[in-house]
This record gives structure tokens, C-alpha cells and sequence, in this order.
């Protein structure tokens, strides 16, 4: 993003204190949302806190109900979207899980609803913290799902995330994501924008011929057993991979109204990566203690950089790859597991390594799993992870290493010396 | 006990005879449903009452698998599938979707109803809390809950809505355990009744007995508004065990043995539409209907006769007979 001197000044109307949360429920409004179920669960709970006042001080007209689970939830909203209704809903952790069916068929459904997904580690035990495995569930199911590092790129998200959405070459419910506390519950100044600029930048949601209405009386999803699923699912394929061209033209057209707000290739951002040798790639908010330890570190000349990935489906494959085909070690941050893996290491080490894998110029790729339920991931274990990397472009036998960052000793962890040779 | 004030009149447009059902389908050919299914009738029969200006939602279910296969569905209005615990959800999506629309003058603001399906599984047991959820909102919509007692696509698979006693593929007899289906069963309609004060209208049905009760019903739920809920008796020949062309007799004995009690609900007065006690011959031994079906036909007297004691309670020994199963009040002890 790019300073507050650059932007327009017609096209926002006011700037405000708000929370990840806060941020998106003015996007909501902003966004003349029809319906909007709302379920609790922390953290992502704050957003219908902030829209249930928004309804009740007539800033916005919308059906809004509490269900009685988050299934029900889920079902409301994807039905609406049927009609033609612009639907908002959300969830976090467990609760994400409970409407796991709802969520499926809303995809194969291709209704393009906006969940926020205040990211939160999944029972048992109980925790409230940040884990990302609740919204990364959905990541083959046929979602758009990315991650936000601001309560600013929160509310444009909601935006843009709606313009790609429901485009007609696309139709898939998206997943925007934020770190539960570190994001849900922080506060930034935000720039709001005004309804007119929204009007410009986003079409009225339209499905066409696929709207249910007894104007256009259709039957959605009959059984078809193995006669046409396998077709259904190339077709879902195909707006998956149809999504990548529609998200380019939607930051091209969002920079259009609001200033050049995003760079492309718009699906990550670099930072001071022009001359690394290593850098760090991350999902959400830990981009902040990333950047830092870039900065320390360079003061004392190592060659790092951040990269900090803000779309995750779909994967930008070509892109990722011909950038970090630049370096020489690139460390994979996981704010999530998946136990039992390739290399048990985390989700996003293996989709990066897949991406990697058929690129002339091949970096190390090693894995660290960090802040997990929660824990903070301090500026101190960004720069172990960097050192950890560093290590790993020195000695090209480190690809694949997992290492447990901030974890107590003992825990059973393994680390980096213990973790087992190829 | 002073009369009930008189019951204010809901207009609808009453069907008089079996003569004046509309002609018009609204579910046609193209289901692969079963001889006899009566299932399909209820189908059949809530679009004809309402008509063409209606939006439908079906959970799973057979009523899903056998019913609606693409290329061949028979719906002539918009249906959508929603899933086995979705068919108070699916309701309440689209009917606050079309209300959104109309409201924010983004479609036509005219009638449309909405109508959700499921099964006794579906509704009865997994989409229990999203049907209550639905009875608690401000919506117009109408949920059908067809139940034949089974789980009847996946191979005829017990519910919590099934009779006692009954044999299906989860509760076969066997040579230890003659009985392993040992629940008695749920009581839906009273039970939402009971639990939302706010609902205007309540009621039970068989789609075949007595003739145009069951379209009378779907309209005059239709008329009422709000979100309402009707529970129907369908015979299943697969299921149950019978030659597919006695649906609407196994039927009409379930309702005159009173093991089905037939009434509405309006605005929290209960209305017997076949009182088995009183109409017709009274009631009748529930042994006539239960030994029509093959998935009793392990029962021994004891069971048949425990099973006739439990809907002689029904009748006799509740505070609201064949609604609520509280069986008197007892003078407070302070």
C-alpha cells in the first residue's frame, strides 16, 4: 500500500480507530450487504457485535439473525446467496468445523458468500488463540482464501474479495482471514471509504440465470451421482483457476478509484528482498515481527528479506515461484500443523515445496512451526528463523527441516539438530 | 370450563372435495420414486396448494436421491438441495433473502412462498435446532417434515421418529433380542408447538387421509404466515412392508388406531381434524394397522399389547390428548 498522500481525497470519508473486526463490519456496510447470520465464538464474534449496531442504528439495511449453530448459520447465508441476496457470516476454530458441511456445498454451490475467519487454534484444549488449520480446512473445497496483515487491508478485502467473488467467471465463496487477537482485536487507524467510491468500484451482486426465483425456476445441485460430478468438479477446477486473471483486474480496478493502493503480482508482498540471499514467507500478522527482524538484521549486513503471502487459494504458483527462485534459502513459516506429513512438517512448507519443486533454480526450503494457540512470535524468533535459514543456504542437505520455534524444551519437540537426516 | 373465545378466521382458499384439487402439477414426471410412495404424494400435494409462485428447498433424503436426479427432476418451480440438518436453514436463507430483495426494491415486491422439505431424519432428529431456530424468526416460510419413519434412501435405517418395535436395517430381530428398536416415538409437531409460543400454526397430516386435509393444511399454513411447521404420516411399501397399493390404507388405519394423531394448531388452540376417539366407528386396535406391515410381523401379543397401552395413554392419560404427554397437574406442596 502506498502513503496517505497519494490517495484520493474524494474517495473516503472519514478515518477511524478500529479493530480487524470493526474494520470489516464497515466494509460489510459499505458493501450494502443483504443478509447476515450471526453465531458467537471468539474472536471473530466482534464483527456481528460491530454489524447488529450498525443494523440497529439504520446504517445499513439487512436481514440479520442469530442461528442456532454455526450449520444453521452457514445454510442461512448460502441460501441467501441463491436468491441473489448478498450474504455476510463467519466464524473461528471449532465453530468453522461445526458448519464444515455447509461450507463445502457452498463451494460446489459456486455461491460466492464472504466469511471472515478470525483464525483460532481448534479444541481440545480450549484456546482462543491464533492457529491457522480452522480456515485452512477449506483451502481444496473450492474457496478463495487469504490472509490479512491490517484492519485497512481488512476492510478493502471485504471489498474486493466480493468484486472477485461473484464475478461470472469465478462464483466461489471466499475465506478472508485474519489472526484472531493480533489482528480481530487490534486497533489501527483506518481510512473509510465513501459509498459512492464503493458504488464505482463494486457491481451489484448479479447471478444471472442461476438465481433462484420463480421468474427463473431452476433446480440447484440434483442428484448426479457419477453421470456428471466428475464434470462439476472440472468446472470448478476451471473457476479456480479462472480466479487468478479476475483478482489481477479487480486490484487494477480497485487501484483505479482509490489510488495505486496494491502492487502487483498483488497476491504477496515483498519487503527489502531486492539483493537477499534468505528470506522468511508468512501467512497474517507475523509479517510484522518478520519485517523487524529484517530490518535489525540488515543493520548488521545479512541479506534478508520478508515475503508476506496474502493469497493462499489460489495458490499463485507461477508468481511465488519465479520470486523466490531468486534466493538461495527461503524459511517457511507455519502457523498451523499437519501431523504426520511429508517431513511432518506444516501445511504451508508442502504447498510451497510443490510449488518450488519444478523451478530451474530451486532454493532450500526449511519449516518452522511457530505460535501456535496463540503464542506471541517475537522479533527474537524471527531472527532465529532467519539464522536457522541462513544455515540452511550455506548446506543444501537442510531442505526440509522442521523446527519448533518458542516451544518449551522437553515437550517432546524435536529441533533443528535432532530432526532426522535424509 | 368456560368456551374457548371464537378462533379468528384465517382466509384461505379452501380446496371443497377432491374435485376441486387444481389440476395444475407443479411435480411432475421425472422422479424415480416407489410404487405406493406416498412421500411423493406429499410432494405433489404442498406444490399443487401452493402454487406456482413458491421457492422450495429439499434436505437429503430420499425425497433427494430418488426423487431429483438431474436431468429428470421433477420440480417445475425453483428447488434447490440443502443438506440432511438444513431444512430450517434453507428456509430461512431464502425466505430473508427474498425479503431483503423486495424490501430494498431489488426484485418485485409480491408473495412468494418459501417451503423446505426433510425427512424424519433429517428434520426430526438433525435439523431439530435449525427448525427451531426457524419457528423463532419473523419470516414467512412453511417447513414439511415427510416422515416415513425411516431413513429410507440409505436402506431403510431406524429414526428417532420410527415405531417402536419396528424391524429396519439398524434394528433387525435377531435370536437373542427381538426387539431392537426400542425407542418410542418423537413427538415433533407437539414438541414445537410446545417450545415456540410465537409460532401461529402447527399441525399433522397424511397426505391420503382424510381426502384434501393435508392441501387444506399447506394453504392455511400459507395464510396464517410466520413460520410455520407441518409433520406428515407416509406409509413407505420398501420400508414398511407391504404391497405398494395399500399406502393409503395403512395410512388411513395409522390415523383411525390414533398411533398418528391428526390436529392443528392455530394460535395455540388445538384442533382434532380426525378425532379417532369420536369420528367414524372410534377408535380402532392398533394391532389392525401394525399387522399390515412386515417390519412387525416378528411382534409377539405382549409387544402389540404394550404398544397399544402406549397410545391408550396418549388418549386417555394426557393433559392434551395425542398433543402433550404431561399427564395432570398436581396441586403445589408449599
Amino acid at each position: 500500500m502506498t502513503s496517505a498522500t497519494q490517495q484520493q481525497s474524494d474517495v473516503w470519508e472519514r478515518q477511524d480507530l478500529l479493530t480487524g473486526c470493526q474494520a470489516v463490519a464497515e466494509g460489510v456496510r459499505l458493501a450494502d450487504v443483504d443478509v447476515i447470520p450471526a453465531y458467537p465464538i471468539r474472536p471473530y464474534t466482534e464483527v456481528m457485535d460491530t454489524i447488529s449496531k450498525i443494523i440497529a442504528d439504520g446504517r445499513l439495511d439487512a436481514e440479520y439473525m442469530i442461528a442456532d449453530s454455526e450449520h444453521s448459520q452457514f445454510e442461512i447465508a448460502k441460501h441467501a446467496s441463491a436468491v441473489n441476496a448478498r450474504a455476510f457470516t463467519g466464524s473461528s476454530g471449532t465453530g468453522w468445523c461445526y458448519g464444515f458441511e455447509a461450507l463445502v456445498v457452498t463451494a460446489t454451490d459456486r455461491l460466492p458468500v464472504l466469511f471472515l475467519v478470525g483464525n483460532r487454534a481448534l479444541d481440545d484444549p480450549g484456546a482462543f488463540g491464533v492457529e491457522h488449520n480452522d480456515a485452512m480446512s477449506v483451502r481444496d473445497m473450492g474457496f478463495l482464501l487469504n490472509w490479512v496483515t491490517s484492519p485497512q487491508e481488512a476492510l478493502e478485502h471485504v471489498l474486493i474479495g466480493y468484486r472477485i467473488a461473484e464475478d461470472s467467471e469465478v462464483r466461489m465463496p471466499m475465506a478472508l482471514a485474519m489472526d484472531g487477537a493480533f489482528l480481530t482485536h487490534s486497533q489501527h487507524i483506518v481510512q473509510i471509504p465513501t459509498i459512492e467510491s464503493v458504488r464505482r468500484f463494486l457491481p451489484d451482486y448479479d447471478l444471472g440465470d442461476r438465481r433462484l426465483h420463480p421468474d427463473n425456476p431452476i433446480s440447484i445441485a440434483p442428484q448426479v451421482n457419477e453421470d456428471w460430478v466428475m464434470e462439476m468438479r472440472r468446472q470448478n477446477w476451471g473457476a479456480a483457476r479462472r480466479a487468478r486473471e479476475v483478482i489481477v483486474k479487480a486490484y487494477e480496478e480497485f487501484n483505479a478509484v482509490y489510488g495505486p493502493r496494491y502492487q502487483p503480482p498483488y497476491y504477496f508482498t515483498e519487503y527489502m528482498t531486492d539483493d537477499a540471499d534468505v528470506v522468511l514467507v508468512g501467512l497474517g500478522t507475523v509479517a510484522a515481527p518478520g519485517r523487524t527482524a529484517v530490518r535489525r538484521l540488515r543493520e548488521q549486513g545479512h541479506k534478508v528479506g520478508y515475503v508476506n503471502l496474502r493469497w493462499f487459494r489460489p495458490f499463485p504458483t507461477v508468481e511465488l515461484r519465479e520470486c523466490l527462485s531468486r534466493f538461495k534459502a527461503v524459511g517457511v513459516i507455519d502457523r498451523d500443523f499437519a501431523h504426520g506429513s511429508p517431513d511432518d512438517g506444516g501445511i504451508l512448507l508442502h504447498e510451497i515445496r510443490s510449488c518450488l519443486y519444478p523451478a530451474k533454480n530451486r532454493p532450500a526450503v526449511v519449516n518452522f512451526l511457530s505460535g501456535l494457540g496463540g503464542r506471541d512470535i517475537s522479533i527474537q524468533d524471527c531472527e532465529k528463523m532467519f539464522d536457522l535459514t541462513e544455515k540452511a543456504a550455506r548446506d543444501e542437505t537442510m531442505d526440509g527441516y522442521v523446527t519448533w520455534i518458542g516451544v518449551r524444551a522437553g515437550a517432546g519437540s524435536s529441533n533443528y539438530l535432532a530432526a532426522p537426516a535424509h | 370450563m368456560t368456551t374457548a373465545p371464537e378462533r379468528p378466521k384465517i382466509e384461505y382458499e379452501r380446496i371443497r372435495g377432491v374435485h376441486r384439487i387444481p389440476l395444475e402439477e407443479l411435480y411432475t414426471s421425472g422422479h424415480r420414486t416407489c410404487q405406493g410412495c406416498e412421500s411423493a404424494t406429499v410432494m405433489r400435494g404442498f406444490i399443487k396448494a401452493s402454487g406456482p409462485r413458491t421457492v422450495v428447498t429439499g434436505s437429503t433424503g430420499c425425497m433427494y436421491v430418488a426423487n431429483t436426479s438431474y436431468m429428470t427432476t421433477p420440480w417445475i418451480v425453483p428447488w434447490m438441495h440443502t443438506q440432511l440438518g438444513a431444512g430450517g436453514s434453507s428456509a430461512v436463507g431464502t425466505a430473508a433473502g427474498l425479503r431483503a430483495l423486495k424490501r430494498k426494491g431489488k426484485i418485485k415486491d409480491e408473495p412468494i412462498n418459501v417451503i423446505s422439505f426433510c425427512g424424519d431424519i433429517g428434520g426430526g432428529d438433525m435439523g431439530l435446532s435449525g427448525i427451531s431456530g426457524a419457528l423463532q424468526t419473523d419470516l414467512d416460510l412453511l417447513i414439511v417434515l415427510y416422515d416415513n419413519e425411516s431413513a429410507a434412501n440409505t436402506d431403510i435405517q431406524a429414526t428417532g421418529l420410527t415405531t417402536y418395535g419396528a424391524q429396519t436395517t439398524f434394528t433387525p430381530t435377531g435370536s437373542k433380542h427381538r426387539i431392537m428398536q426400542r425407542r418410542w416415538k418423537k413427538n415433533v409437531a407437539g414438541m414445537l408447538a410446545a417450545g415456540h409460543p410465537t409460532v401461529r400454526y402447527i399441525a399433522t397430516a397424511c397426505a391420503s387421509f382424510p381426502p384434501t386435509d393435508y392441501l387444506n393444511k399447506v394453504r392455511k399454513a400459507l395464510a396464517v404466515g410466520g413460520p410455520t411447521f407441518l409433520h406428515t404420516f407416509d406409509p413407505c411399501p420398501k420400508g414398511w412392508d407391504y404391497h405398494p397399493r395399500y399406502s393409503s390404507d395403512v395410512g388411513e388405519l395409522g390415523i383411525k388406531s390414533g398411533i398418528f394423531p391428526l390436529y392443528e394448531i392455530l394460535d395455540g388452540e388445538v384442533m382434532y381434524t380426525w378425532d379417532c376417539r369420536s369420528t367414524g366407528k372410534g377408535r380402532i386396535p392398533v394391532k389392525e394397522y401394525l399387522m399390515r406391515q412386515g417390519r412387525f410381523a416378528h411382534l409377539i401379543d405382549e409387544d402389540i399389547d404394550y404398544i397399544q397401552s402406549m397410545v391408550d395413554q396418549m388418549w386417555e392419560e394426557w393433559e392434551i390428548p395425542g398433543v402433550m404427554p404431561v399427564k395432570g397437574i398436581l396441586k403445589a406442596r408449599i
